[in-house]
């Protein structure tokens, strides 16, 4: 093989849809967990709780998003795919704010849905309160998300 | 990642709407009488649905529900069963005295224990200790010789109380769980406290108090046995050093007053595990909330059915979990 920059560039779209999607995977199932606890006692809360549960699972589409932008901007979906591993290793460390954010994120925003979810079965009334502390999380994954795509739609126009 | 117990405790928080308010506990001491105030206790879920008459059944009910929804959540109940020694250990106390002595002391036999009491007495009886849980055994077999040596139940009741206390140490400390482990040495020191001021107020010897007392963290066994040999003044100024300062009001007062500030000090102990979203420390405060709540409400009850003064009654609540 000539040239890795595909393979770099390929690891990376791997890498943000991966560790993003294990990260939301843990958190939607963790938030699950607490949202099943509450339903079984009121199963009134479904609603409530339910968008709660959601929220973690936001950081595993925008590591989708990145690796479909990725691999259209490689060529991986047409066109040429042949790029230098300079080129390669820049897509790698574009994707890697979404891949680790998207992780580390959406663990830590099931934490605060899940206390969420148990704030809204003793108080239903402070639903609103409860979506915007984990909603709060969810602002470092949209600026991870914002660099990747930066990074890699900018990436195409250097000539390295 | 410590083990997490997600569903669980987000079944527990949700529960903690139903145990009993300040404003509850107002309203079943102003209840006309004891008719409405088990009316108002039904009214809330209490006991299997059941029509009771006696509250005692009924508390027992509701008892035996908490447990079995404890038993629901984690199949693993070793960590709630350091909640149970008490009653295990009285059960062993019951037990000798029942086969050595007279019959009557079997009518001191406790349900809700982690050890069948029958079991005991059998134990006892046979002088066949190894149906016994480990943590018993020895126990038995050692209280049992003290009795029947010496003759004297006081002897084999220290024995006894002390084996009960360490057991618990020895649990919180292996369960690795903070509040578990604060509880276990908060009681430690409690009932120490209580012992030092029954044998102060009793005359005892230090020998005795030093059998009595078990090591614990916060408090200088070797100081307050000596403190409780001479009289109860020098207890209260081996108190005014430790963490339990606060206690010395209360036991002035008199011992059931040290024995609400006790039970609300374990309350305030485990109050901050409402906000815990994901150990085992909120279940386990939610058993103990529960107890608590449980000889609250036998206190108003019994003040209801004996139409005590409820002033006086209102004096001996504990502070509750919500």
């Amino acid at each position: 093989m000539e040239s890795l920059g595909i393979v770099f560039a390929l690891t990376g779209a791997a890498l943000a849809a991966l560790m993003a999607g294990i990260g939301s995977a843990i958190g939607v199932g963790m938030a699950g967990e607490a949202a099943a606890g509450v339903v079984t006692e009121d199963p009134n809360k479904f609603g409530k709780v339910l968008i709660l549960q959601l929220l973690p699972g936001t950081q595993g589409i925008y590591g989708l998003l990145i690796a479909f932008i990725t691999l259209s901007q490689i060529g991986i979906l047409g066109g040429s795919a042949d790029i230098s591993t300079a080129k390669g290793l820049l897509y790698l460390a574009a994707c890697l704010p979404m891949a680790f954010v998207g992780l580390w994120s959406a663990i830590r925003q099931a934490r605060a849905a899940v206390s969420g979810i148990q704030l809204v079965s003793k108080r239903p009334d402070q639903m609103g309160k409860s979506m915007i502390f984990a909603a709060m999380v969810e602002t470092y994954a949209i600026l991870a998300l914002l660099i990747s795509i930066l990074s890699i739609t900018g990436i195409g126009g250097l000539s390295i | 990642m410590a083990e997490q117990y997600t569903y669980a405790v987000s079944r527990i928080h949700a529960r903690e709407i139903d145990l009993l308010s300040a404003a509850d506990m107002e309203q079943l001491l102003s209840s006309a009488d004891y008719g409405e105030a088990m009316s108002y206790l039904r009214g809330k879920g209490y006991g299997a649905g059941a029509e009771y008459f006696d509250f005692e059944p009924m508390l027992k009910d509701e008892t035996d529900k908490m447990w079995a929804l404890i038993r629901e959540l984690i199949p693993e109940t070793e960590p709630f069963e350091t909640l149970l020694r008490q009653t295990d250990f009285q059960n062993l106390k019951a037990a000798i005295k029942a086969v050595y002595t007279s019959e009557e002391a079997a009518d001191c036999l406790e349900s809700g224990g982690s050890v069948d009491p029958e079991l005991i007495v059998e134990a006892v009886k046979l002088k066949n200790y190894s149906e016994l849980p480990e943590f018993m055994a020895e126990t038995a077999e050692s209280a049992t010789e003290i009795f029947l040596k010496t003759g004297d139940g006081q002897e084999c009741d220290i024995a006894v109380d002390r084996a009960c206390i360490e057991t618990i140490l020895r649990e919180g400390e292996e369960s690795g769980v903070g509040v578990i482990r604060d509880y276990a040495r908060l009681l430690a020191a409690l009932t120490d406290i209580k012992i030092a001021v029954r044998a102060a107020h009793t005359g005892k010897t230090k020998g005795f108090a030093e059998r009595a007392l078990v090591p614990c963290s916060g408090l200088d066994v070797g100081a307050l046995a000596d403190a409780a040999s001479k009289n109860i003044d020098e207890v209260y100024k081996c108190l005014e050093h430790t963490d339990y300062r606060d206690a010395v009001e209360a036991l002035k007062t008199s011992m059931s007053e040290f024995e609400k500030w006790s039970d609300n000090k374990i309350m305030e102990l485990i109050r901050g595990q409402k906000a815990n979203p994901f150990t085992i420390a909120p279940v386990f405060a939610y058993v103990l909330a529960k107890i608590n709540e449980t000889k609250a409400v036998r206190i108003v009850l019994s003040g209801k059915k004996n139409d005590l003064e409820m002033g006086l009654v209102r004096e001996r609540i504990r502070d509750l979990y919500v």
